[in-house]
Formats: structure tokens, C-alpha cells, sequence
């Protein structure tokens, strides 16, 4: 049955928490996670609310598979209307947290209402309670995990919370759980934070029991592993280099956003690889000291690394010295060649205080190279962000980070995100980013299909909902050219929509480097009552992605939104592969909009709807 | 060939496979809180180990045992809890100098490893060679095959 039938409904203005069924007819539709999370949302909010008014919820949701034996299933989601976006937001994280989640045995916690002090939230099981956390406002998401373990006298309890970002109003604060992973995008931990929900904190002891068919899951789930083995991307890429494995690739096909997109390829690109990461720094150590895997994950991508004790962003700061997660390479992207920043150790160091107090790196980096753009024409000065602040330093990387983290001082307009400081001085276009979400680390110009999952993302700017890079760059499933608009339109929606069931399994999206829906066919449908086979599993994916838009639409969002940034459309990049060449994104919309069923203005047909039951 | 379970923590990624693994083989659950193997992850050194019972020969809870419901299997060597036996009185867990012998409140018994009757679940599930099942008398063999690889047969060349 994958699911455990019960949803938690905490009321945070009136302190309550009550146990309901799940809906399983629902479950039928929209399978899990991200799908009936995003069912359960959009039935009982207003599509025009304020993201931080009190009538904004909350959901934690797992999926069917999450806490099973399948690979990468630990998987949870926070749904809700994003602060940064005004978008349906939908974040997902790894580590152990959303498995843990589902042993306690619930399937989601919709969080309602704002409580009228810092809460936390305390499960064990059945045992569930709202707890004054006004000991825990302040902390650091590391402190905060620490102080609820000790008080609880249980050091196997897992937890999520905000730290001081998500306190504080950055826009696009994160939800981190298990030190360093992430619900990261959208200002999901803005959201957390005005509710004063400062944690939720779980132990749970029941398990993942209801898989309706034992031994053919084992089975499916073995075959399934096999695959993820013996692929080259997830069995020995991602392992042995992570995420950043990308670095050098994506910056030799031209096609890594520098300096706020005013390049596409970053000199420094070398200097903070994944294969940097692994050789020896001057102190005789290298800066990588092993990988780590999320819960049930059998590709362990995840990096763990130890700062150079001696590098001028930590030389008297001993508790910056332990073992900690990154660089990832979104991170190591937005934070480097992004800024024009190529010192490993600084960004780094940025990252840990990104995950320390729960915002989100891509964001950050990229409104950080947004301020540093608006430094170098002179709108902003040096009196105004309190130093120097041209691309490339790391001194003003890690200072800055340091006062987004705090919320002091010039921090504070970082916290606003890159659409909203460049609006605030005068030059929005300056703003690298789709519905006011910042791009990640890949260019629309050097890539074109990506350029389109950007512009149509239902949570703004992303790679994650359409990962065409897989096809456009690694020729996964099959090798298309980057560098053409042709074919982009059907390729993502076919990613979006195969996206939206990984992401409603509880199952990780970077297994699809060697998975596609076919390999998780078999374990979904082994693991969930109802016959899940490949045309339900296609009709719910592209049911999700539609059901997303409708909401958008709702909140006031039209075709205008589903546009790129002049500067893509119009500057040409400068070198490489894509040298001379724009993003074709206006070409390639109207292509989309016919392929998905909508008309021209992006709204779904009453055809498509009906088609969809919707 | 009697075998045992050998753990090599530095290949270790705390995915929990062997916690999942160890709970539906024996709970028919996947509920690691059930597990008798667990993986700690010391985060401030980037290291994760994962522990159990290493069936000591002169075994500290089967000697404690008040009614010798801890007995040994014939054909796999493991210190065997009989759970018909058991009352529950953990004396056998105070015993034990590495705590891999737990009570379970649940069936009022304790548990541990009982290398799943000789095809141990944690070691298959194991997807990075961390637990291997191997020869009793040779768990050393791949330490010490890494180590012959690294003598050096060549006169050194003097600088």
C-alpha cells in the first residue's frame, strides 16, 4: 500500500493537532509527495494569498516509497505558496528526516493557521505536540538540532527547521533538516518562519509496513538498484565526483552562467571542480573528505569536506573546522563562477553558513552576483553595502554571507532575493531569474531546452523540474543538441511530467540519469494498491505538472511570466560552443503551450483538462 | 568454513540499506528503529560506522544468560537468541561490552544478530561492500592483499 493512511492536521493559531484519513482516492490521482500534497493545497487555499499571511499552509509530505528499501527513498517535500515566488512551491530533501517521518507513521503534516509564539513540533509516533521553542529562536540549525536532541534525550530523533534566515524574512530561506540537507527553494523556510514554526522534530518506531506485495518488491527494488549500479553517471560519476562532477563539463560546452550571466564560461571553473576538491591543498589535505548518502540511497552523491584551517574566512573560528556537507554543484556554481568567485575554500565556507542558518545557495549566489553587477555600474556603493564589492572577491562573498546569515546591516537587502534589489534600485532586468526565482548552473543560451524548463517551470526558475540537461548534454535517454531550439518543446514536457511522478514517490530525481519511469514502475506498483501501471503513471505526471499551472494562473500568473531575462534574449554569448547565439526561448513557447494542450496565452484547453480529469 | 560478518567503515555511505534490510528480514518490516545492526555517523569527522554483534567465541551474554535462551547455532557459529526461552531479563545486555544485544519492548524479548541463519541480509544489501560475509579465519585478507600491493620489491634508488 506504500502509504500510511494518515495525515497530521496542526493548527498553529489555535495549538491543536489532529489525526485524518488520507484521502485515497486522491492517492489514486496524484500517488504522493509532491502530486497529493499539491491536491490537498490547492483544494483549501486561496491561489491569491499572501505567501506570509496567516492563510498560507504548510505541507511536509512523503511519498509512497519513501522509508522503503527502494533506492533513494527518503524523500519529503514542503508544499506551499513560495515567499520568493508567489508560486506554488514545492522543495524537496533528501537525508533521513522524511523516511523517519513516515515510520512514525504518518504520510504528511499540513501546517495551518500562525501560532502566536516560536513553536516547535514533537512526534514520537502517535505522541504528537506543539512545544514552546522560544529557547530555540536565534539558533542556527545546527544548535537547534542539537539543543531538541539533548533535551529530548534521544539522539535518534530527526529534525527539520529554519534558522535564522527563515526567522528573519530572507526571501529565500530554506528548511534544512540532518545539518545539511535541504528543502531549499522558493522561501519555503519564510513561509516556516512566519508561522513561528522554528522545528519539527520526529522519531517514529512504526515503520514502513503496508507494501502490498513483499516479495515482489523486494525483487523490483533489487533489479532496480542493479540499474542505478552498473549506469555510469549514478554507479560511478556521482559517487566518486557528486554533483560536481558537472563543473568542468558544463563550463566547457559553454554553457555556465558567469559574472550574472554576462558570461558563459568561468576561467576559475578548474579551480573549484570536483576534481579540485579531491587533491591536496598546501595543508597536505585535500578538501573533500568522503561522500555521504541520503536514506535508502544507493548512489551516495552527497559531499562531505573539511575546511583549510588556515584560509582567512576561518582562521579563529574552530567550529567551522569539522567535517561538513558540500560543495554541491549548484552551490559551488551560484557561490563561484556565478560571482566570479575561484577560491574553493571560500565558497565553501559560504555554504556551511547557508546551511547553518537555512537559505538557499542558488539564490544567494546569484543575488549576491546581482549586487556585485550593480557595484560595478555604481548604483550600489561601497558606503551602501558597507565594502568593495566587485565579482571575484571572496572577501565580499563571505562577509556578505556572514550579514545574510546574521540579518544585519546590507545583509538585509540580500535577503530580498535578486528581483527585488534590483528592482528596489531601479534595474529589475538586472535580475537573473524566472517569476522572481533565481536560475541555476546552466545557461539558456549554451542550452537551449533547459531556457524553456526555466521559462515554464510551475515554481519558477529550475533545473529540477525538467533536467534536459541529461539529453541536451549527457545524451540521456537519447543525445539531442544543445544548441538548437527543434524538439525542445515535446523534451520538456515529456521531463516535466515524468518529474512529477519521481517527485510524488518519494524517490530521488537523480536517479533518473539511469531510471525512467519504466524501472520505477515496477517497485511503485509492488509497493501501492490500485495498479500503477505506465499509462496511469504517465496520466498522473503530466496531471500533477497541469495541476500546478492551473494554480498559478489563479495567483494571477499569465504567458508574460513564462519569459527569460532580456539579457539572455539578447546578448549574445561572448565565447565557447553557443558563442553568437541567444536563447530561443520565444520560439520555442508557443511550441510548448500546442504540445502541453493550451492555448496560446498558457492556459490548459478545456480538451486537455477534461483529458487529464481535472 | 565457518564465515562472519566484516565491516569496513571508510566504505561506508550511511545509506541505512542494512538497517532496512535487518528489520524486513526479521520484523518483516522496514523499520530500522528494529534493527540489530545501526550505522553511526559521527558528522564532525565525516565518518560513518556501522555496528553489530561480532558472535564473540566465549560470549559474554551467553554465559549471563540466567535460562540459556542464548545458544549457539551449529551451523553458522551466531549466538542465537530463543526467543521461546527468553523472559526478558536483560541481564545479557548489561553483559555484553558492545551493546549490540537489545530488548525490544515490543515482544518483551531481547535481540540481536543472529547472522539471519547464515545469509546474512545486511551484507546483501550492502551496495558498496561496506558488510561483507566472509571466511572466519580471513576477515583480514583484503587488508592485507591492499597492503601486499603496496610493498615495494624494487631497490630503493639512493637521492
Amino acid at each position: 500500500m506504500g502509504w500510511t493512511k494518515k495525515i497530521l492536521r496542526v493548527d498553529l493559531t489555535k495549538g491543536t493537532c489532529k489525526s485524518e484519513p488520507l484521502n485515497m482516492e486522491w492517492a489514486q490521482e496524484y500517488l504522493g509527495q509532491r502530486g497529493l500534497a499539491t491536491k490537498y493545497f490547492i483544494e483549501e487555499v486561496d491561489p491569491k494569498v499572501d505567501p506570509l499571511a496567516p492563510e498560507n499552509k504548510m505541507i511536509m509530505a512523503t511519498g509512497p516509497l519513501t522509508g522503503t528499501a527502494a533506492s533513494t527513498g527518503g524523500r519529503y517535500s514542503v508544499i506551499t505558496k513560495g515567499a520568493l515566488t508567489g508560486a506554488i512551491a514545492c522543495s524537496n530533501s533528501g537525508g533521513y528526516f522524511g523516511a523517519e517521518l513516515k515510520f512514525s507513521g504518518w504520510d504528511m503534516i499540513i501546517f495551518e493557521g500562525k501560532s502566536p509564539k516560536p513553536v516547535y513540533l514533537s512526534i514520537e509516533d502517535d505522541k504528537v505536540e506543539l512545544k514552546d521553542a522560544s529557547h530555540l529562536w536565534g539558533k542556527t540549525v545546527f544548535q537547534t538540532e542539537e539543543i531538541i536532541k539533548k533535551s529530548h534525550q534521544d539522539p535518534q530523533i530527526r529534525v527539520a527547521s529554519i534558522g535564522r534566515a527563515g526567522e528573519n524574512g530572507v526571501m529565500f530561506a530554506c528548511i534544512v533538516n540532518d545539518l545539511h540537507r535541504a528543502a531549499g527553494r522558493s522561501g519555503v523556510g519564510t513561509v516556516m518562519g512566519s508561522k513561528n514554526l522554528k522545528a519539527v522534530a520526529v522519531r517514529g518506531t512504526q515503520g514502513a509496513g503496508a507494501i502490498r506485495d513483499g516479495k515482489a518488491f523486494m525483487a523490483a527494488t533489487k533489479a532496480a538498484k542493479k540499474v542505478l549500479a552498473d549506469n555510469a553517471v549514478t554507479g560511478q560519476g556521482l559517487p566518486t565526483y557528486g554533483t560536481q562532477v558537472l563543473m568542468n563539463v558544463i563550463n566547457e560546452m559553454g554553457a555556465s552562467p558567469t559574472r550574472n550571466h554576462r558570461d558563459v564560461q568561468f576561467e576559475g571553473a578548474r579551480k573549484i571542480s570536483a576534481e579540485a576538491m579531491h587533491e591536496k591543498r598546501p595543508d597536505g589535505k585535500s578538501h573533500l573528505v568522503t561522500n555521504q548518502a541520503c536514506f535508502g540511497c544507493t548512489i551516495a552523491c552527497g559531499r562531505i569536506s573539511k575546511l583549510d584551517e588556515t584560509h582567512f574566512s576561518v582562521v579563529n573560528k574552530p567550529e567551522y573546522w569539522g567535517a561538513s556537507g558540500g560543495l554541491e554543484y549548484e552551490a559551488a556554481w551560484a557561490l563561484g563562477n556565478n560571482a566570479g568567485v575561484d577560491d574553493l575554500e571560500a565558497l565553501q565556507y559560504a555554504n556551511i553558513l547557508c546551511n547553518e542558518d537555512g537559505f538557499d545557495p542558488i539564490s544567494f549566489g546569484a543575488t549576491i552576483s546581482a549586487a556585485m553587477e550593480l557595484y560595478e555600474l555604481g548604483i550600489l556603493t561601497k558606503e551602501q553595502i558597507g565594502m568593495e564589492a566587485p565579482f571575484g572577491s571572496a572577501a565580499a562573498l563571505c562577509k556578505l554571507t556572514e550579514m545574510t546569515a546574521q540579518g544585519i546591516g546590507f545583509g538585509k537587502e540580500i535577503g530580498l532575493g535578486s528581483y527585488r534589489l534590483c528592482a528596489k534600485y531601479g534595474r529589475p532586468e538586472l535580475s537573473m531569474g524566472v517569476k522572481k526565482q533565481e536560475f541555476p548552473a546552466y545557461d539558456s543560451r549554451g542550452i537551449q531546452g533547459i531556457g524553456l524548463g526555466y521559462a515554464t517551470s510551475n515554481r519558477g526558475a529550475c533545473h529540477l523540474r525538467a533536467y534536459t540537461v541529461a539529453s541536451e548534454v549527457l545524451g540521456i535517454p537519447v543525445k539531442t543538441d544543445p544548441l538548437v531550439t527543434e524538439g525542445k518543446a515535446d523534451l520538456v514536457k515529456a521531463f516535466q511530467d515524468a518529474t512529477a511522478v519521481f517527485d510524488s514517490s518519494g524517490t530521488c530525481v537523480f536517479t533518473t540519469f539511469a531510471w525512467s519511469l519504466v524501472d520505477l514502475q515496477p517497485q511503485l506498483d509492488a509497493a501501492c494498491e490500485g495498479g500503477w501501471d505506465m499509462d496511469k503513471l504517465n496520466l498522473v505526471g503530466e496531471r500533477i505538472h497541469n495541476m500546478e499551472r492551473l494554480f498559478n494562473n489563479a495567483a494571477g500568473f499569465t504567458a508574460k511570466d513564462d519569459d527569460l531575462p532580456p539579457r539572455l534574449k539578447t546578448e549574445a554569448a561572448k565565447t565557447g560552443p553557443a558563442k553568437g547565439l541567444v536563447s530561443g526561448i520565444d520560439k520555442m513557447r508557443p511550441e510548448y503551450y500546442k504540445v502541453r494542450g493550451w492555448t496560446p496565452d498558457g492556459v490548459p484547453t478545456k480538451e486537455t483538462l477534461d483529458r487529464l480529469g481535472l | 568454513m565457518q564465515k562472519s560478518l566484516h565491516i569496513d567503515p571508510n566504505k561506508c555511505t550511511g545509506c541505512l540499506q542494512c538497517e532496512m534490510a535487518c528489520s524486513y528480514e526479521n520484523h518483516g518490516v522496514f523499520n530500522i528503529s528494529k534493527s540489530r545492526i545501526k550505522v553511526f555517523n559521527f558528522e564532525h569527522e565525516g565518518r560513518k560506522v556501522p555496528y553489530t554483534c561480532t558472535q564473540c567465541s566465549d560470549a559474554w551474554c551467553m554465559t549471563a544468560c540466567p535460562v540459556d535462551a542464548i545458544r549457539i547455532d551449529a551451523g553458522t557459529g551466531a549466538k542465537v537468541v530463543h526467543e521461546d526461552v527468553c523472559v526478558g531479563c536483560k541481564v545479557c545486555t548489561i553483559a555484553c561490552p558492545f551493546g549490540t544485544v537489545n530488548y525490544v519492548a515490543e515482544s518483551g524479548k531481547v535481540q540481536k544478530c543472529d547472522l539471519c541463519g547464515g545469509e546474512p541480509a545486511c551484507a546483501d544489501a550492502c551496495p558498496t561492500g561496506a558488510i561483507t560475509y566472509v571466511d572466519a579465519d580471513w576477515t583480514g585478507l583484503d587488508k592485507m592483499r591492499a597492503w601486499a600491493g603496496k610493498t615495494d620489491t624494487q631497490p630503493r634508488t639512493s637521492a
